[in-house]
């Protein structure tokens, strides 16, 4: 078992016939996802990487049974895609597209909370469940199917934290990148209940960073209502207040959102931190090791 | 992008949110014409940064004038005008060295009854944008919040319906207006919020936002940036845009796609991805070092972008060793290596350089470096690398 994405899953390409599209349905195709096709609009009837290209996402669906989507299409242009998809009933929707007006997001959130589907992203690496299914970015070769559910709003130091637990032999039940913009689909606290009924996964991994109060919110999640063990790490620790780091959300403004703040509620619930980007994988071992809450 | 209050004021007039009227000036001479121009006995002259807390800042190398001055002749308007233009302003936000004044605002001056603030930012925590006023207007509002916050009064809307009528009169209600201000109030706030969704803000800030002694709302600072990622459908703003009021290595950085912060320490940083960019100086912080920036290619970084990085990195003269952390997931460490190489032979290194590279084809990136002859110090793991660029820069 895992959460979001499997062996059976069957994705599409938004934005296949684009660089990036392509580049990346290839990537997830040799990595063993079952990629069933793509979508660009005027396109439809060419083929990309031997997989048949449609014009829409409803064409897409019913011609071959996708049940998700990854999207690759330009920011100007996301927030139409992912609620085409929505609209097509595609279930997981991972948009990887950087860039995408924050206020287009505020429109599209409202109407993916109030279905059945979960995006991922945008501005994220996407999804990977090792060893069965990828969908997005993400190097395949550091990860191996394991225990650890690992979720984050940052893409690399994502592959740290999964490489550090393929090197300790603890592996991964399903990585989610959520995004770094202001506005993703799916938080911290959605992936907790998921994680917390999976059997595959034994712990789980939450890389944080500073600003906003999504951390605060998952940590009084976790003390209430998640039982396996969980470690987590805060990234922008020494960052200044004020000064945005390259992510929309990781800014400290008006004293709130600071990195001693999350680490404190994070303690509170019992959480393991790791004190170093460089201690994550050991967190999770620690927290493995701790007697159950 | 943020733009200058008289920027943001042309924007207000012509969206129908009350202003005075005021005239941009650049010279000592434009400032006193345009004080006769507006005609009153008083007008207000106001230095142009994009930072708060000018009426309280301080001219760097004269004390005694402020960032916003009161005037009751065109020769003042003029003294005080030539007291603030090409000298660095110091406030709350610019941080001990100031931001050049480059033009101030002449603007009217008005009947006060009350001082309110009004601020429109997106609310994170439920995807929605909210319009926040308080009663505490003129002060520091991140002050209010954090001593008097049953003081702030908030209103969250839908960007397609906008504030609805009735949200206006809730927030009328909690500050105490009545009367004809509540129908002001309503012009005033609904513009304000549909000004923010159709122009793609990120804030919209004024304080004080005053209440004159007839009862009209008036706009008397204003504060407007907008949602970088948006502007591709709003090119007409693109030339409010002040070059002048943004860090030159920062800017730089932008244009090639890298996203850099300078900070005050002397190791500098070239990582990909934000999050480990943010990690990477911490673990530097960590093991007793001090990182000169946030430096992150960003995913595809290509040789170009990296050979820019490190020119950058290097303009800045506190930088005493660099750390480059890479792990390669589209980014390949072949396509960083080599940047680096070729970086080298461009830029040339004359501190330490710690290489630390893990990912998409990590071997023949390493393989690059120790065939290329570039002298530079290998690090492991995270850790190993944090320590090594630490002692290193310590000599």
């Amino acid at each position: 078992m895992s959460i979001l994405i499997n062996k059976s899953t069957r994705v599409i390409c938004q934005g296949i016939t684009g660089k990036a599209g392509a580049f990346h349905t290839k990537g997830c195709k040799e990595y063993g996802t079952q990629m069933v096709g793509g979508v660009t609009p005027g396109k439809g009837g060419e083929t990309v990487e031997g997989l048949p290209v449609f014009d829409t996402v409803i064409e897409a669906v019913e011609k071959t049974g996708a049940n998700a989507t990854m999207i690759f299409v330009p920011a100007a242009f996301t927030a139409d895609a992912i609620l085409e998809a929505l609209d097509a009933g595609i279930k997981v929707i991972c948009a990887i597209t950087e860039g995408v007006p924050v206020l287009d997001m505020v429109r599209v959130y409202e109407l993916v909370r109030k279905s059945d589907a979960v995006l991922i992203g945008p501005n994220c690496p996407g999804v990977i469940t090792p060893g069965e299914c990828k969908i997005g970015i993400m190097p395949g070769y550091i990860h191996q199917p394991g225990k650890v559910g690992i979720m984050s709003r940052s893409g690399t130091l994502t592959y740290e934290a999964v490489w550090q637990t393929s090197n300790l032999k603890l592996g991964q039940s399903t990585c989610i990148g959520l995004g770094g913009d202001p506005i993703v689909g799916t938080n911290y606290i959605d992936l907790f209940k998921r994680f917390q009924s999976d059997p595959q996964t034994e712990a789980v991994l939450m890389i944080g960073e500073i600003g906003g109060t999504a951390e605060e919110e998952a940590a009084a999640f976790v003390k209430k209502n998640v039982t396996k063990p969980v470690a987590a790490f805060i990234a922008g620790r020494t960052a200044p207040p004020g000064r945005r780091m390259g992510h929309a959300g990781a800014i400290i403004s008006g004293g709130k959102g600071t990195a001693a703040e999350k680490v404190a509620a994070l303690q509170d619930a019992g959480i393991e931190v790791a004190a170093s980007p460089a201690d994550m994988g050991q967190a999770v071992s620690r927290a493995l090791s701790k007697p159950q809450r | 992008m943020k733009i200058h209050e008289y920027q943001a004021k042309d924007i207000f007039r012509k969206s129908g949110v009350a202003v005075l009227r005021g005239k941009v000036a650049a010279s000592a001479e434009e400032a006193a014409a345009a004080f006769k121009e507006l005609g009153g006995p008083l007008a207000v002259v106001k230095a142009q940064i994009h930072a708060g807390g000018r009426g309280k800042g301080t001219i760097k190398r004269n004390p005694q004038q402020r960032g916003v001055q009161l005037v009751r002749s065109a020769e003042e308007a003029g003294k005080v005008a030539k007291n603030l233009l090409g000298q660095e302003l110091v406030t709350i936000q610019t941080g001990p060295e100031g931001k050049t004044v480059n033009r101030v605002f002449v603007e009217e001056g008005c009947q006060i009854a009350r001082e309110l603030y009004l601020g429109i930012v997106l609310d994170r925590a439920v995807a929605k944008p909210v319009l926040m006023v308080s009663s505490e207007g003129g002060v520091e509002i991140e002050k209010v919040a954090a001593e008097t916050p049953h003081l702030i009064f908030k209103e969250h809307f839908d960007p397609q319906v906008g504030l609805l009528p009735y949200q206006v009169r809730k927030l009328c209600y909690k500050l105490k207006l009545q009367g004809p201000t509540v129908a002001s109030a309503e012009k005033f706030m609904r513009a304000l919020c549909r000004l923010y969704v159709q122009l793609d803000c990120s804030l919209v800030e004024i304080n004080p936002l005053v209440v004159t002694q007839s009862g009209e709302l008036i706009a008397l600072d204003g504060k407007l940036s907008f949602d970088d990622n948006a502007m591709f459908r709003h090119k007409d703003l693109a030339e409010l845009r002040d070059l002048s009021e943004e860090d030159p290595a920062e800017v730089r950085a932008s244009n090639t796609g890298l996203s850099y912060v300078k900070l005050d320490g002397n190791i500098g940083c070239l990582v990909n991805g934000a999050g480990l960019a943010m990690s990477t100086m911490d673990i530097i912080k960590l093991h007793g070092g001090e990182p000169a920036n946030f430096l992150d290619v960003g995913g595809g970084a290509n040789e170009q972008q990296v050979t820019e990085a490190f020119r950058i990195i290097l303009s800045d003269p506190n930088v005493k060793g660099i750390l480059v952390n890479i792990f390669g997931g589209i980014a390949r460490c072949t396509t960083i290596a080599a940047a680096i190489v070729a970086a080298s032979k461009a830029v040339g290194f004359k501190v330490p350089l710690v290489v630390r590279l893990e990912g998409t084809e990590v071997e023949e990136g390493k393989k690059i470096l120790r065939e290329s002859g570039v002298k530079l110090i290998t690090a492991d793991d995270l850790t190993d690398a944090a320590k090594k660029i630490v002692a290193a820069v310590k000599g």
